[in-house]
């Protein structure tokens, strides 16, 4: 096993692989509004269906159906313990400090202070190939804000 | 230029090629004695696209060096001496599959000649190519059939086709074992039926088709055959006479070739009739502002300036392959195969598609890692040098079928080693343990 490999799947990304946090997708009954957003990875198939319920400024729920690898299905399951309880405003923000990081080819280590957990996918941007499956349910997560913002 | 007419020689059926033999071959392929991530480059990825050995790489570069001019126009020396190397690598080509060299029509890849086929059948129905093309016309009332395990290449052009016409889609299921429900077919392949198109070797399941019958069935009821052969005609001594089909396509780049080339065969009757696909320069004989007259085949598919060095390329390459022996490449293939399906089967959590151990089948392997989605498969292999495809392999619907969205596939072709599998067999071993996937 090189370390590539090691710093590609770190045990906490192994972990929320299997543990999927915020699955399964749920209809949001909470006040405010929510928005839905579906996303596919043609290339291998990756789907995510990512539902975010927004009240008062600030995303009070992330529930999601997904099928994919590793690295998209602990990306997603990351994201949603990270986002639930912040300002809206300050997730958008995460998913722009999240995509850069992403789009580094290893330039950029993620800020742990910033990202929490989700720093763990830093090793990810260097294998280009899988940048799209890291990204996928944040972009998922974009959309449904979006969508829920009307 | 000289067309020369004389059967190909193959090399009598026998027990195959010989690990001594394998490993010279493989100095041929500079690529194969590389390294990927600080290990030796295992290659099983050959039905995505095969490697090439020096002899393709040097012939077309000796076209540009030595004879790089437009074919079949001008009459310096240097035109006539492209169009002469030209129209030996469609007759190469074209003994490679025992087809005559007017039956031989170069394409892109084999998409483009399935595409061929659909829009000239389109244009029939349209009234194009008059009278002699009404056997290619399909419309409402009328039925293709194709199998639920094509590649998305000979499923869609038939898709748009049937959208375009009115005609009715129909597909031959596959059963649990990777084969088709040939009892089925009787209900499906009816008189309104036009066209019957499948894969010789399917590229997920590895099953290799029984072309005679399905030939059989279309021809009872008078409907033509197109037979994908992109994972038969590299790896199978393949005679399309013997094989009784109307059109077969087949990729240059699976088969030692460069990409951006490949070939429709089709009997000439056939192809003298059909309206062209793709029109333009080069496939005229008069033309005037309202009209033109088009060539035979195959000249008549082949408009606007073609692909020379990759044709002659794909000359080099059927003639590496002729002089190793297609019948030594299946021996050899089918002992990889086989030792691919056994060893797999023998790892905990893992299900391989198609014919089961034992039962025919062509060099290649899909499998699922029970609870290790196929990328991360890929990843794990990539790391130990171990190249092998990771998706759909453009088969969604027979992915669907079996229940799942993406497997992970090792394909091999004539350069792999048994060593090389049993590292593969040793490296799949190992991913369930290393993403925690034991029970």
């Amino acid at each position: 096993m090189s370390t590539g490999l090691e710093q590609l799947y770190q045990q906490i990304i192994l972990d929320h692989a299997k543990a999927r946090h915020g699955s399964p997708l749920r209809e949001y009954d909470g006040a405010g509004r929510s928005g839905e957003s579906r996303q596919l990875n043609p290339v291998c198939g990756d789907e995510i269906t990512l539902r975010a319920g927004v009240a008062d400024g600030t995303v009070a729920s992330v529930t999601w159906d997904g099928a994919g690898c590793a690295i998209s299905m602990a990306s997603a399951s990351v994201l949603t313990d990270l986002v639930q309880g912040l300002p809206r405003d300050e997730v958008i923000s995460l998913v722009d400090a999240f995509r850069e990081v992403m789009r580094s080819r290893g330039r950029i280590e993620a800020d742990e202070e910033v990202l929490g957990d989700a720093a763990a996918f830093s090793g990810v941007s260097r294998f280009p190939a899988r940048v799209k499956c890291a990204m996928l349910a944040w972009v998922a997560l974009e959309e449904s804000l979006l969508a829920a913002n009307g | 230029m000289p067309v020369v007419e004389t059967p190909v020689t193959l090399t009598p059926a026998s027990a195959g090629l010989t690990d001594a033999e394998v490993h010279r071959i493989r100095n041929d392929f500079p690529i194969l004695g590389t390294e990927v991530n600080g290990k030796p480059l295992i290659y099983l990825d050959s039905g995505a696209t095969s490697q090439n050995p020096l002899s393709v790489m040097e012939a077309e570069q000796e076209f540009y060096e030595q004879r790089n001019a437009a074919v079949h126009r001008g009459a310096h020396t240097l035109a006539v001496d492209a169009t002469e190397a030209y129209e030996d690598a469609r007759t190469a080509v074209a003994r490679f599959i025992g087809a005559r060299t007017n039956e031989l029509v170069w394409t892109s890849n084999a998409t483009e000649g399935i595409n061929l086929v659909a829009y000239a059948m389109s244009n029939a129905a349209l009234g194009r190519g008059g009278a002699a093309a009404r056997r290619f016309a399909v419309g409402p009332g009328d039925n293709i059939v194709v199998t639920e395990m094509e590649h998305h290449a000979n499923l869609i052009p038939w898709q748009e086709l049937a959208a375009r016409t009115g005609a009715e889609l129909r597909f031959l299921p596959v059963g649990d074992d990777g084969s088709l429900r040939l009892e089925d077919a009787a209900a499906i392949i009816t008189p309104s039926t036009r066209l019957v198109a499948f894969s010789h070797a399917s590229n997920v399941l590895g099953t290799i088709n029984p072309v005679g019958e399905l030939v059989q069935l279309a021809r009872a009821v008078g409907a033509l055959t197109l037979l994908d052969a992109c994972q038969s005609v590299p790896h199978l001594p393949v005679d399309v006479k013997d094989l009784g089909v109307d059109f077969l396509v087949f990729s240059g780049h699976k088969m030692l070739g460069p990409t951006g080339i490949g070939a429709l065969y089709g009997r000439a009757e056939l192809l003298n009739a059909m309206p062209p696909f793709l029109t333009g320069g080069s496939m005229i004989t008069t033309v005037t502002m309202e009209r033109a007259e088009y060539l035979p085949s195959p000249n008549r598919f082949e408009a606007g300036t073609q692909r020379i060095s990759q044709a002659i390329a794909l000359g080099a390459a059927a003639n590496y392959l002729s002089e190793t022996g297609m019948h030594h490449i299946e021996a050899w293939e089918s002992r990889l195969g086989a030792r691919l399906v056994e060893g797999l089967g023998a790892i905990e959590g893992i299900r391989v598609l198609g014919p089961a151990a034992g039962l025919p089948r062509i060099g290649l392997a899909a499998f699922d890692v029970d609870g290790v989605h196929a990328h991360d498969v890929g990843q794990f292999l990539d790391d130990q040098g171990i190249a092998v495809r990771v998706g759909h392999h453009c088969a969604q619907p027979l992915h669907r079928r079996f229940g799942l969205t993406a497997t992970t596939r090792a394909s091999t072709y004539l350069y792999n080693t048994t060593d090389e599998v049993d590292a593969f067999l040793d490296a799949v071993a190992q991913v369930r343990p290393f993403f925690g996937a034991q029970r």
